[in-house]
């Protein structure tokens, strides 16, 4: 794999495709969860272990799928792998299953881990696919922290509520007064709805901006980087 | 000719059975095999996780039996909200009755129902009680858990510990805004109300049946 490769992934993972912001899939435990920062946070390192393993699981076994029957295969192979993610934890880091263990479960409903197995997996080689599954992964990371951490605060007017069930000694910010009555519909999922409508209008007017400032500039400069 | 029969429908249908079968095998055994291997440390987990919410509720220096064996099958019961069968656990120290662990549901919570684990004291106060299962609204209805609660230091759960019919009369099993004696949080007031009744019927029931249910055949 070289390098190019590499970096057009993790672009595509990050911000490109971005799963919450541009391919929009897996809305329902994205809703339920990012109640706060933390339990995006934690959704979204179980969903990044299920999508390296999913991926590379398929990635290896596509030249022995027969395309007619690829969706029940794949269906089977996430299933089956989530089973084997949720009882591992739950019998080796039990400490982290109580914690993690409640989004295990969570994830077969997320439809992006089958997008990527469809979208990706399937039609390349298994190093590229294990990196697409984290950068998918870490795209939809640093998405629902952000949302998780919006909502809180609007709702609650605290940061990284519930970090003390994960690290005993940490505890939540306070951000806003301790008397702050709290935006309870920050909290609620029409808030996420709309934060997360916000968050696509960001993105596309950054991409917007973006592509427009590409225009503007004469492309001489790009082309006389790739020469040197 | 050979060629032509291994494109043939039949054929074609037969042979992606035939994979799709190869991988139902291969995954079902791949699963069948973790589970075999985690059972054993998955049980002693759940176990021990039983332990922890008993001791919860209930101080382990409160009784000197095996807890969790002491137990007996409750049939359905309306007075605890139960509409399942559940199981009841015996406290007994020194072979003298203790206490009382079992389960209750307050079925009117605001997002319906939520399920509570109640220790009541051979004497009938209360020893502890917890929220085990509920789904009342993140960061508003749910301080009723102590570790979603933001009062570390005195959870508004732990303020059940000690009441009993003897010293709170019926109409202080009622939070404050309808003239009893349970605090509530501003702007969530259905959740406590709704807990605060089924502890209350929780705690009727088990005086009325005490006796009755230490003296109940050991299920186990």
């Amino acid at each position: 794999m070289t390098r190019d490769e590499l970096s057009t992934i993790a672009w595509n993972g990050i911000w490109k495709q971005n799963t919450s912001l541009a391919q929009v899939l897996g809305l329902c435990p994205l809703l339920a969860v990012t109640t706060n920062a933390v339990n995006g946070i934690m959704l979204s390192l179980a969903t990044i272990l299920v999508m390296a393993l999913s991926n590379v699981a398929v990635a290896s076994l596509r030249n022995f799928i027969p395309h007619e029957i690829r969706i029940p295969v794949f269906i089977l192979i996430v299933a089956a792998l989530v089973t084997v993610v949720d009882l591992l934890f739950n019998a080796n880091l039990h400490q982290l299953y109580l914690v993690l263990g409640i989004f295990i479960p969570l994830i077969v409903t997320n439809c992006i881990v089958l997008a990527r197995v469809e979208a990706f997996a399937a039609k390349n080689p298994p190093l590229q696919s294990t990196f697409d599954g984290i950068f998918m992964g870490v795209g939809m990371l640093w998405t629902l922290a952000l949302l998780g951490g919006l909502r809180e605060l609007l709702g609650n007017g605290t940061l990284f509520g519930g970090i003390d069930m994960v690290f005993p000694s940490l505890q939540p910010i306070q951000l806003l007064p301790a008397d702050y009555p709290g935006f309870l519909l920050g909290l609620l999922p029409p808030g996420a709805f709309i934060l997360l409508g916000c968050l696509i209008a960001w993105k596309n007017w950054l991409d917007a901006r973006a592509a427009a400032r590409a225009r503007r500039q004469p492309p001489a400069p790009a082309a006389a980087l790739g020469c040197h | 000719m050979s060629e032509a029969r291994a494109f043939s429908a039949p054929g074609m249908a037969l042979r992606t059975a035939a994979i799709l079968f190869l991988f139902v095998i291969i995954f079902t055994a791949l699963l069948s095999g973790a589970y075999q291997w985690s059972k054993e440390a998955i049980e002693a987990s759940a176990l021990e996780e039983k332990t922890k919410l008993l001791g919860d509720v209930l101080p382990v220096d409160a009784y000197d039996n095996d807890l969790i064996r002491d137990a007996v099958t409750l049939p359905p019961t309306p007075e605890l909200g139960l509409k399942e069968a559940s199981t009841l656990y015996r406290a007994r120290k020194a072979g003298t009755p203790a206490a009382l662990v079992f389960e209750a549901v307050a079925p009117d919570g605001y997002a319906g129902r939520i399920r509570l684990l109640i220790a009541v004291r051979a004497d009938g106060s209360l020893a502890g009680v917890r929220v085990t299962q509920h789904k009342e609204t993140p960061g508003l209805g749910d301080y009723i858990e102590p570790k979603k609660d933001r009062n570390k230091e005195h959870p508004w759960i732990g303020q059940f510990v000690g009441r009993s019919l003897a010293n709170t009369p019926d109409k202080g099993w009622r939070v404050r805004k309808d003239g009893g004696e349970i605090d509530y949080h501003a702007g969530a007031t259905v959740t406590p109300r709704a807990v605060a009744k089924a502890v209350h019927k929780a705690v009727r029931w088990a005086d009325r049946e005490n006796a009755r249910l230490f003296a109940m055949e050991n299920a186990k």
